[in-house]
């Protein structure tokens, strides 16, 4: 079911596009080239961000350290039902977008996409946004200096989405 | 904060590597690691120029705009300090339904010009206003209905259903964004409740 729906609403978001662009008069495919430019762009600047990330998991991970730590905290973690290695993704989170994408890049390839943990990483790294970025970016641009409860709200809102994540993985997938 | 992440990550690892005797497997990673990274890199193009492509046509066809009037009563309540034809909501909408698409780069400029309203809303002041903090609590909640990138990186792997975790993740948003603004809500009327307080003092 989950799935069925889920293969659906693509192809239906994507006719829907289309079709109402067309009587709308829009030169869709101009402006289908247009956007895709800008993926090109997008995906060539993610690549030193990725890049750096994966290497230095890889290492970490290689040299034995990951499963040195994931040991650590399993106790912990099991009883509360959350699979430990999914804990570097939701610590990197919060800090950076495209650090987590790399953390989450890692998951999905050694536990598979298809797995419980890949899914769940797919989830946490889909369901929120990087605080700390939205931060430096938007109070940067406008020149706000004192922030108040800010960060504090993001941070309580990011680790209420990282909860949430695993429970209605847990829920759906478990 | 990334930085001491990421430098830890590797770090740790390279020492860890020296006493664990897995510094071969170490060194063998790097490059390796490297080398994938940019095959992701290339797979993830196809899949974003298609999208982003998509996307264009759907902000063209005013579907952004259609989008924004549908939330508006909601966030005429969401951020009462905010004037209903004044441009900051406006901008604060046409945000939202960027984000709502999984347009990130459409996002950022609008949020920017959304945040410069609601400076001059609150006076010029160097201070985050309250409906700049709702309006951040939002966007770190995120809102959005089709995570492109990580469905392509699921392809890139092999799932056999890519675009399973679409409804996970559309779950996960709406109880987080829910979450942020309960905790925007709960942290205000805490601000309110201390300033009261100090005014009965005085």
């Amino acid at each position: 079911m989950i799935i069925l729906l889920s293969n659906y609403i693509i192809p239906l978001m994507i006719l829907f596009v289309l079709l109402y662009g067309t009587y709308k008069k829009v030169p869709t495919y101009e402006k289908f080239v247009e956007g895709g430019k800008e993926g090109v762009s997008l995906a060539i600047s993610l690549l030193p961000f990725l890049l750096g990330m994966i290497v230095s998991i890889s290492i970490f991970r290689a040299s034995g350290a990951m499963d040195a730590f994931v040991s650590l905290i399993a106790p912990v973690l099991t009883f509360l039902h959350v699979p430990p290695d999914i804990v570097p993704l939701a610590l990197t989170r919060p800090i950076s977008g495209t650090a987590s994408l790399g953390v989450a890049t890692d998951i999905i390839k050694t536990e598979g996409p298809d797995s419980y943990l890949g899914k769940l990483a797919s989830t946490m790294q889909g369901s929120t946004d990087t605080t700390l970025y939205v931060l430096t970016v938007y109070f940067g641009a406008v020149g706000i200096k004192k922030m108040g409860d800010a960060l504090k709200v993001g941070l309580l809102a990011d680790f209420i989405g990282i909860i949430a994540s695993l429970v209605i993985c847990y829920l759906l997938f478990g | 904060m990334v930085h001491i992440i990421w430098v830890g990550l590797a770090a740790v690892g390279i020492v860890y590597a020296m006493f664990n005797g897995t510094i071969e497997e170490v060194n063998e990673v790097i490059f390796e690691s490297a080398n994938e990274a940019v095959y992701l890199i290339i797979s993830l193009v196809s899949i974003l120029v298609f999208w982003l492509g998509m996307m264009r046509i759907a902000e063209e066809a005013g579907l952004l705009t259609k989008l924004a009037q549908l939330f508006k009563p909601l966030f005429t309540r969401l951020f009462p300090d905010i004037p209903h034809d004044h441009p900051a909501m406006g901008y604060i909408l046409s945000n939202f339904s960027a984000n709502i698409f999984g347009l990130g780069n459409a996002a950022t400029p609008l949020g920017i010009k959304a945040m410069k309203e609601m400076k001059k809303l609150n006076g010029d002041k160097d201070e985050a206003s309250r409906s700049m903090i709702t309006f951040l609590a939002l966007n770190t909640s995120s809102v959005t209905l089709i995570p492109t990138t990580i469905i392509a990186i699921r392809m890139q792997y092999d799932s056999i259903a890519p675009t399973e975790i679409v409804i996970s993740t559309i779950f996960a948003t709406f109880i987080s964004t829910i979450g942020a603004i309960l905790i925007d809500r709960y942290f205000y009327y805490r601000r309110q409740g201390r300033l009261d307080y100090d005014h009965s003092i005085k």
